[in-house]
């Protein structure tokens, strides 16, 4: 395959897998910052979801203050936010375009279909009471086409980059997501978090009833930290998305006679320690560090498959 | 004649289909289309207007037809045509008979800008130079139609020729069944094997074709990724290729992978900034190299454009009798060129008649159309011929053929024009339709998609028209019955 075709496929997976995380923080943080209304620190959630997304610096150049009008316009509609929502669409769809012939129509169609509804959207439509219902409409343009990709793509190498941008940038958004509650992982914090700050970590990654069908027990610190770290069965944890990523990487080479490099080796030490570790040394080692050094390493994943197959 | 009535008997039936369709279900079905090429992509991309970039062309429903008997001698004619325009290619970037043999001016070939000087002493694989050919034409009477240009460069349009059909064969399923209407959809494989039989010898038995634009920003691109998709073929930029050794290669994930045939979408002078514009960012330095070497085909060839060319046009009919001793089937519009000092009297003093064009123009930009100009206009033009004569020319104004078409005000009669492609390899194959394309303004000659022009569906049928007898499907038993 072109590798320009590689890393348009990559990149319009990510983007898109991007546009639905953004929208499951925005809709988590909306959730409980209703809920600390009362108690009157809602800015601290909204505060908490920008540096999620990663974006703070380009917020606080254009915007004085993280009220939820100023983080959901900048979250979903601001051109000069390269990951909000608009932008990821907008990316993934010139993604898609440059590379139609190697999408299905299905896929195709939910990229643009999507667009073209979003394009057209006056910004009061993601505005307070319709909020959710807008957040809930990307959520299933994303698994439209995550379904579409995973329906009709050829099991080929174009499915593999696309897989590949998807399971990445996943693992990359969880290991975020998780990151932003890390204050609640201290044992100082343990017993005196409010439950419903639990339920939302779980809830912006749809694990909530997973963690009823896993753990069959009351909400604890040290469980959720092991299913989204390292329980293979939560599609969306760190071992399972790294897992896909070390995987595809494999089955590519495979494609190619066998062809390996330093991405490869990167992604199986990845998938290796995920596979092995053990949440009570990672709690011990400090939750944040551990966050942090996952983000660090799967952006360095990234930049080594980068350089393997795309700008060789 | 019986052309003619097949067409008038196809048209009726059309019109008895409109007649009985209330407007408000031909609006939606209007609506219905656009939404349609909205879904799939298919845009023509305008940038630096302002607006959408990516507008729809618009379509029209009703389908142009063009009766059996017809085509065929229709395609005849394209068939010679191309021939000859193949044949003078070779012939002015090899031995130039036809300049010594003093049946084209020397002058207005070799210091055309159309003349590449890189490529004298070439020989593309097969001989081969225009390998996708789109001759403009217009019906000029019953079974008469005159060819407007020649396009021996990049020509393009043929995805709306695909892209209508598909949209007819949704729209109207039924009103196409009544109709016996010749398939495009195999365009894809003949280019295919059009573009595999023009391989260098050393490809083998299954060369890698790619297809090259210049990327997201040019106006076909929906095109380019539409017939790549359609042949199985890599789009891919300048930058995706690499030249070694004077062997042309695209970076894959895999490494490295060696290309036989270049379908390209790139004017020459993007093509090689080693050799052509310097400046150019979508083109593959040492590609004409490569080409020289033999270890590439480009198709269509560079320097095409000097047989494309409005100043050459005139002289294509003394081509067809130059090269293959025949008289030319399909006619030439007169055309005077400002150049020549009798023909620039002439467009002076016939300015309000005429038609003037820039003979280096495409698109429909700066045109003077003699009838519909005001005087300040004419005026205009009078000065900018003298000035500069030899970039213009002058036809006539045509009795263009009209075709129905929806319009605000109901259904109206409007200009149509028609560009068949033609596929030259190792023989030349026609799909029987083409684009046609429609002049939406009341009176109006230009056809253009970027003036406003819409497209239509283009059919052939395969009989002499629908709501009759069809001899054709009872002739196996009555053959039957007569061998018996």
């Amino acid at each position: 395959m072109l590798s320009r075709t590689a890393d348009n496929l990559f990149w319009l997976a990510r983007y898109t897998e991007r546009a639905g995380n953004v929208a499951r923080g925005l809709a988590v943080a909306s959730r409980m910052a209703a809920i600390s209304a009362r108690l009157g620190d809602e800015v601290a959630e909204w505060r908490a979801l920008l540096t999620a997304t990663g974006g703070d610096a380009g917020f606080y150049r254009k915007y004085d203050a993280p009220s939820e009008e100023a983080v959901v316009h900048w979250l979903v509609f601001d051109p000069d936010n390269p990951s909000g929502i608009l932008s990821c669409f907008e990316a993934a769809r010139r993604n898609a375009r440059a590379v139609r012939t190697a999408l299905t129509v299905d896929m195709w169609e939910a990229l643009n279909d999507g667009w073209n509804h979003l394009r057209q959207l006056s910004p009061g439509a993601a505005e307070g009471e319709n909020l959710a219902d807008f957040l809930g409409w990307v959520r299933e343009r994303v698994t439209l086409f995550n379904g579409a990709a995973q329906d009709t793509m050829l099991r080929a190498e174009a499915w593999r980059f696309v897989h590949l941008g998807t399971m990445l940038e996943r693992a990359d958004n969880t290991a975020r997501l998780l990151d932003v509650k890390h204050a609640l992982f201290t044992p100082e914090a343990e017993g005196a978090v409010d439950y419903v700050q639990w339920q939302a970590v779980l809830r912006s990654v749809s694990a909530l009833r997973s963690y009823q069908w896993v753990y069959r027990d009351r909400l604890s610190a040290r469980r959720i930290a092991e299913l989204m770290i390292l329980r293979p069965e939560l599609p969306r944890s760190l071992a399972a998305c790294h897992a896909e990523v070390s995987d595809t990487l494999e089955a590519i080479a495979v494609g190619q006679g066998g062809r390996m490099g330093e991405c490869h080796r990167q992604a199986g030490l990845l998938k290796a320690q995920l596979r092995y570790g053990r949440i009570d040394d990672i709690l011990a080692a400090g939750l944040h560090t551990f966050l942090t050094e996952m983000i660090t390493r799967t952006d360095a994943l990234g930049s080594a498959i980068d350089a393997f197959y795309i700008r060789h | 004649m019986r052309a003619e009535d097949g067409v008038r008997a196809a048209y009726a039936e059309i019109e008895r289909w409109l007649r009985a369709t209330p407007r408000e279900q031909l609006d939606r079905k209007r609506r219905e289309a656009e939404l349609l090429f909205r879904r799939i992509g298919i845009t023509f991309a305008v940038y630096g207007e302002g607006g959408d970039p990516e507008r729809l062309i618009p379509f029209d429903i009703i389908p142009r037809i063009i009766a059996r008997s017809e085509w065929e001698r229709l395609s005849a004619g394209l068939r010679q045509r191309v021939r000859a325009l193949n044949a003078f290619l070779a012939d002015v970037y090899g031995r130039q008979e036809i300049l010594r043999a003093g049946r084209i001016p020397r002058a207005l070939v070799l210091e055309n800008e159309g003349f590449r000087q890189e490529m004298v002493g070439i020989t593309p694989p097969g001989g081969v130079y225009t390998h996708i050919s789109g001759i403009d034409m217009v019906r000029t009477g019953p079974d008469e139609f005159t060819v407007l240009e020649d396009n021996c460069r990049t020509p393009s349009g043929v995805s709306y020729m695909l892209e209508n059909r598909e949209a007819m064969l949704r729209l109207f399923p039924k009103l196409c069944a009544r109709h016996r209407i010749a398939p495009v959809g195999r365009y894809p494989e003949e280019l295919l094997q059009t573009l595999k039989a023009v391989a260098p010898p050393r490809a083998g038995a299954d060369p890698t074709v790619v297809l090259l634009t210049p990327g997201p920003y040019n106006s076909a691109y929906y095109e380019h990724c539409f017939l790549a998709d359609e042949m199985g073929i890599e789009v891919v930029e300048g930058a995706d290729l690499c030249v070694q050794d004077e062997v042309v290669h695209m970076r894959t994930t895999a490494g490295p992978k060696r290309v036989d045939v270049i379908y390209r979408r790139i004017d020459d002078d993007f093509l090689d900034p080693e050799v052509f514009r310097a400046d150019s960012l979508v083109g593959v330095p040492g590609l004409m190299g490569a080409y020289r070497a033999g270890n590439v085909a480009l198709a269509n060839a560079p320097g095409g454009g000097i047989a494309d060319d409005k100043a050459i046009y005139p002289y294509v009919p003394e081509m067809v009798r130059f090269y293959l001793g025949e008289e030319p089937l399909l006619a030439n519009v007169p055309t005077w060129l400002c150049e020549r000092d009798e023909d620039r009297k002439y467009v002076l003093s016939n300015l309000d008649t005429l038609v003037v064009k820039l003979a280096k123009g495409s698109g429909g930009y700066g045109m003077l159309i003699g009838p519909h100009a005001t005087k300040a206009q004419r005026e205009e033009f009078h000065a900018r011929i003298l000035a500069r004569p030899g970039d213009y020319i002058a036809q006539p104004t045509l009795a263009l053929s009209t075709c129905p078409t929806v319009v605000e005000q109901g259904i109206a009669p409007r200009h149509v024009d028609l560009r068949p492609f033609v596929l030259s390899g190792k023989e030349i194959r026609i799909v029987p339709g083409g684009l046609t394309r429609v002049a939406l303004q009341d009176g109006s000659l230009i056809v253009n998609s970027s003036q406003g022009g819409g497209t239509k569906d283009t059919w052939v049928l395969e009989d002499e028209g629908p709501g009759q007898e069809h001899p054709q499907s009872h002739s196996q038993s009555q053959s039957q019955s007569a061998g018996a």
